[in-house]
């Protein structure tokens, strides 16, 4: 029993690995037999993600199922892996969607074997993302990720795919050499080692500290931050997500909103915050700056779209914008009651804030990008104006789709709701104006999903071509549907559920920049 | 007089003969099998059994034995560090202080001789050279290797010399290998007439440094150097000497503004000899610039409380100049690829770019000894150790790939790649393993590689900070030199094949070589492996700085 909770996180990450090297050895004619196995592989890692939270001890808020074995020992890099409550439940998110995923991509018919192979080593990358504790291992895990995801939008993406995976590409790429470099810069101001809770208790250490000099510790965490959001992705970083997840196939557009714009948050909490605690809170008022006009800017742009998984992008940048917000509200000291330091149980809540968002927008978007897919897989043409009376032709689909919108909207009693209540409140306590224009957001999100909802599912009559082609939803589809409308309904309305795994390491993690940053 | 005193010289220097003389041979022997070899190879073609036994046969078994006797010395070299030996036992003088034998020597040994044995069977693969003209192309191949291993364990500046001439020649025929062919005889001349011009120029550097400094022997020019006064005419001309060695250095490696002559022989040799001499020839030129480099700092000795007058310029202005040059060739090579049409052509530019990387580990090295910072130093030459290990695998990798794709469609141009993917998968991938590590992508040893040469570069920042700004310039490149490795994967995967076009059936053994040369570009970026090659490499580098 031992052996095997030593070895579990290992067998996370890698079981998707293993799943493609057995499907490199099939034969790529047996295409149903490919696709039935890389599902099994999908299963398995998830049933295997359930198991770490069933040894997972809610109370604590330090790093568990710790793994630690050298891997390069001259330069202290160890292969070294982690879990905490803001990890697992990114970790549950990843092989969740990656199992839905799984099931949406019995529409892509081209190389199938190829496709599969390429999508089990992104899982692979993503779950080695929120589960490496060594600065070193998290990098590689970081770009690992790439690879895959530039072949799956290039080879199997729309018409403009190969102009869309090299700009996500070279986006990513940039902001990991822009990482790499606060990497080097951490590496040799704490001691050469890559062991991430080392690096933030040595930061964190009220007597010491780990970049000293203030100057290079803003210039770190400047390089982390843009790094992260060009991943999360913040506005002005935002300009590859459109045409990504437009030119992606559905199955990965879930992945890329789903998980990986995820882990440009998971590496804010987990590198950018805890190793440069004193510069958050120099930089504190422009994050809140840059989240407020990522949910703003975002918003708009959504309603500017003609293009339905273009407005579906878009919305995911203004979502995510809350995601920032709730996390630069951390290091605000006091500004609206102007008496100093009032603690810090509001940054842990506008932590708490974002995470829940991250996993709230994981199931909405994953959904939304889901519902356009089938759609589009029906009718091959995605402009909104063309749509229209879906409700009539396609009952069961409008009413999930329906239910998954307004889980994106930000209905009370749906997953989105909560996260954005949680951050907006943080922020109120900080700045008021920055609340109340965080807080229109949702209006102007109610006024693209509501008009969108309008326009393609509402109407006397279909507008576009292929008309045939609306066929009721197929049981693969409703399961997929169903299990994600099914989750944004749960989390809604039991936001424990998620809150009480991460909230110890989050008040963990906000009492140790307090101690840095309070005073 | 003359006859008296003339006598206890050749008495002394018989009894000295004598005493070192089997020793050094000994420790010589990998060189002297391959120099059997080649004489087996003539004889072969003089006698005519070479038609019995083909000549690729006798060069490679001729190379594994003397890859057998080094590889031997490398467990001797072990076998001692382990009982806590000193740097001074495992390293020791050869044929009077002409050669040098040391950590660094055996890892580049075992370095060239590792990749003469998959040149060699490249070649047997990939048909070029045909039967006929087997054991001349293998005659060269081993002679330019006999140089190279002479460059990497040369401790004279006569040696340094004369080993970069005997590399160099066999490389310019090699060049021109294909008879016929206007493109390889072009690419030939052009290497020739270069490779003259920066050898004479390379010369007359080392007359000038020898004549100033009083000794030819490079272990001891850091320590000439610190008894000079460097000032006025002396500095000048000392800085025009080691000006003029590195221009020679800089041609081998192919450095803007040395580069010219890469482009056209690349293009114009065999893929086969464009592999060999972008690898073998800049590794064994980078062990060279290493040796040489790492004196002009002064001795580490001498604490920099007492200043040595002009020392701190002449060591503080080569390295940054070193780096900037470094900067300045990743920087074109990585521009001028993307223009590229032909791979091979695109290729060399791409091996001027990493040219570039490793320099800039050369020019922190210098930094970090300058400041005395011994330790540094070290992790500078072993991270540039380890890069040259994985760009012997990725840019053989490339070239092998290029030569055995070229058997099948009969073309070099990337166009020509389009699809191919659906036809060669393996092969494909394979390429896509070696260009994302050289791009430097985990988990791929590319990446590994150049983190180790570049956190070394980016600590030397302390000591001058335009190291820092160097890393940037190194970083941004890897970011631009995405596009143009890319160009090739699209073109392979994304691209689909226009009717017409010849289909590529690789054969299974072509399948598996490439797959050995690929496999340790993965096991060097995400396994232990890359935990005992980076202490393999810090062994090698530890002899250079007593």
């Amino acid at each position: 029993m031992d052996d095997f909770h030593i070895l579990l996180p290992t067998l996370v990450i890698f079981a998707p690995t293993f799943g493609a090297i057995i499907l490199a050895l099939m034969p790529r004619d047996n295409v149903e037999g490919l696709r039935y196995t890389a599902l099994t592989i999908t299963v398995v890692t998830f049933v295997l993600t359930l198991m770490l939270l069933g040894g997972f001890d809610f109370d604590d808020p330090k790093m568990q199922h710790e793994v630690v074995a050298a891997w390069i020992p001259n330069w202290n890099i160890n292969y070294q892996l982690g879990i905490d409550g803001i990890s697992l439940p990114l970790v549950l998110l990843t092989s969740f969607i990656c199992l839905l995923a799984m099931l949406a991509s019995w529409s892509v018919t081209k190389q199938v074997k190829g496709y599969l192979i390429l999508f089990l080593l992104l899982e692979t990358g993503m779950l080695g993302v929120f589960m490496a504790t060594d600065f070193f291992l998290f990098y590689v895990f970081w770009e690992v990720m790439l690879l895959p995801m530039y072949f799956l939008i290039g080879i199997w993406g729309g018409p403009r795919k190969e102009y869309a995976a090299i700009k996500f590409f070279l986006y990513t790429l940039f902001g990991s050499v822009l990482m790499l470099i606060a990497l080097l810069m951490i590496y040799y101001n704490g001691g050469q080692h890559f062991d991430l809770v080392g690096l933030a208790e040595q930061a964190q250490d009220p007597e010491g500290g780990l970049l000293v000099d203030l100057t290079m510790q803003k210039w770190a965490f400047w390089l982390l931050f843009i790094g992260f959001a060009i991943k999360i992705p913040s506005v002005p970083f935002h300009t590859w997500l459109p045409d990504a997840h437009v030119e992606a196939p559905t199955p990965i557009s879930m992945i890329l909103a789903g998980v990986l714009l995820k882990m440009g948050g998971y590496g804010i909490l987990r590198i950018a915050f805890p190793l440069c605690p004193e510069a958050v809170g120099h930089a504190s008022t422009i994050l809140v700056a840059i989240g407020v006009i990522s949910i703003i800017y975002g918003a708009f742009a959504a309603m500017a779209q003609t293009d339905f998984k273009r407005l579906v992008a878009y919305s995911s940048i203004s979502h995510m914008g809350y995601v920032v917000l709730g996390m630069g509200v951390v290091g605000v000291v006091g500004a609206a009651h102007g008496e100093g330091f009032i603690g810090s149980d509001y940054w842990a809540m506008g932590i708490n804030g974002a995470m829940f968002q991250m996993l709230g927008h994981g199931v909405s978007s994953a959904g939304m990008f889901f519902m356009v897919g089938v759609v589009y897989d029906r009718v091959h043409h995605r402009n909104i104006n063309e749509f229209g009376g879906l409700a009539s032709r396609m009952p069961l689909y409008t009413g999930l789709a329906a239910g998954i919108f307004f889980a994106g909207l930000g209905l009370p009693g749906l997953c989105g709701f909560v996260g954005e209540v949680f951050v907006v409140l943080s922020a109120w306590q900080f700045s008021k104006l920055m609340a109340i224009i965080a807080a229109s957001g949702v209006i102007l999100t109610a006024g693209y999903i509501l008009w969108t909802l309008q326009r393609v599912y509402l109407g006397a009559e279909y507008k576009g071509p292929h008309e045939e082609a609306l066929t009721p939803i197929r049981p693969r589809e409703l399961i997929v549907a169903g299990v994600l409308l099914a989750f944004a309904i749960l989390l809604g309305i039991f936001p424990n559920t998620m809150f009480s795994i991460m909230d110890d390491s989050i008040q963990h993690l906000a009492n140790g920049m307090a101690g840095k940053i309070g005073s | 007089m003359l006859a008296n005193t003339s006598i206890p010289v050749f008495e002394q220097l018989f009894n000295e003969l004598t005493k070192t003389l089997p020793g050094d041979v000994f420790a010589f022997l990998p060189e002297l099998v391959l120099c059997g070899t080649v004489i087996a190879l003539l004889l072969g073609r003089l006698l005519g059994t070479d038609r019995w036994i083909p000549g690729h046969w006798t060069a490679l078994v001729g190379t594994l034995i003397a890859f057998g006797f080094s590889f031997n010395a490398a467990l001797g070299g072990i076998e001692l560090s382990s009982v806590e030996a000193t740097a001074e036992i495992s390293r020791s003088e050869l044929f009077s202080g002409l050669l040098i034998n040391d950590g660094m020597t055996i890892f580049f040994r075992l370095f060239l001789l590792l990749f003469l044995v998959l040149v060699i069977a490249l070649t047997v693969l990939s048909g070029i050279p045909d039967n006929e003209d087997g054991p001349d192309f293998y005659t060269l191949l081993l002679g330019a290797t006999i140089g190279m291993m002479l460059m990497v364990s040369a401790n004279h500046l006569l040696i340094l010399f004369l080993a970069v001439e005997m590399a160099s020649v066999p490389s310019y025929v090699l060049v021109g290998f294909l008879k016929g062919r206007r493109a390889s005889s072009e690419a030939a001349l052009k290497y020739v007439v270069y490779g003259a011009g920066a050898a004479g120029v390379m010369l007359y550097g080392t007359s000038l440094v020898a004549g100033l400094l009083g000794t030819a022997e490079i272990d001891q020019i850091a320590g000439k150097l610190s008894e000079l006064t460097l000032t006025g005419a002396t500095l000048r001309t000392i800085l025009l000497g080691v000006m003029m060695i590195l221009v020679g250095l800089a041609f081998k490696l192919s450095l803007v503004p040395f580069h010219f002559w890469c482009p056209d022989a690349f293009e114009g040799a065999p893929a086969e000899v464009g592999g060999f001499l972008s690898v073998a020839s800049k590794g064994a030129a980078f062990a060279l610039l290493i040796r040489v480099a790492g004196q002009l700092a002064g001795p580490a000795a001498v604490p920099p409380e007492i200043p040595v007058p002009g020392l701190e310029g002449l060591a503080i202005s080569l390295a940054i100049g070193l780096g900037l040059v470094g900067a300045a060739s990743s920087t074109f090579g990585n521009l001028a690829a993307y223009s590229q049409t032909n791979i091979k052509r695109l290729l060399a530019y791409s091996t001027i770019a990493h040219a570039g990387y490793m320099l800039l580990g050369v020019s922190a090295m210098i930094l970090a000894r300058h400041a005395g910072d011994t330790d540094l130093a070290r992790d500078c030459v072993s991270g540039v150790l380890f890069y040259l290990t994985v760009y012997l695998f990725m840019n053989l990798g490339a070239f092998a790939i290029v030569a055995l794709v070229r058997n099948q469609i009969y073309s070099e141009e990337i166009a020509d790649y389009k699809g191919l993917a659906k036809q060669a998968p393996l092969l494909c991938v394979a390429m896509a393993v070696c260009l994302f590590s050289l791009v430097g992508l985990p988990p791929l040893g590319g990446f590994v590689a150049k983190f180790f040469v570049l956190a070394p570069v980016w600590k030397a920042g302390d000591i001058h900070p335009a190291m820092w700004l160097l890393v940037g310039v190194a970083l941004l490149n890897t970011v631009f030199s995405l596009f143009y490795y890319l160009r090739i994967l699209v073109a392979m995967f994304i691209d689909d094949r226009p009717t017409g076009q010849p289909v590529a059936k690789p054969d299974s053994v072509d399948k598996l070589y490439v797959a050995l040369v690929s496999i340790p570009i993965l096991l060097l970026g995400a396994s232990p492996l890359i935990g005992k090659l980076s202490q393999a490499a810090e062994d090698a580098a530890r002899d250079l700085f007593l």
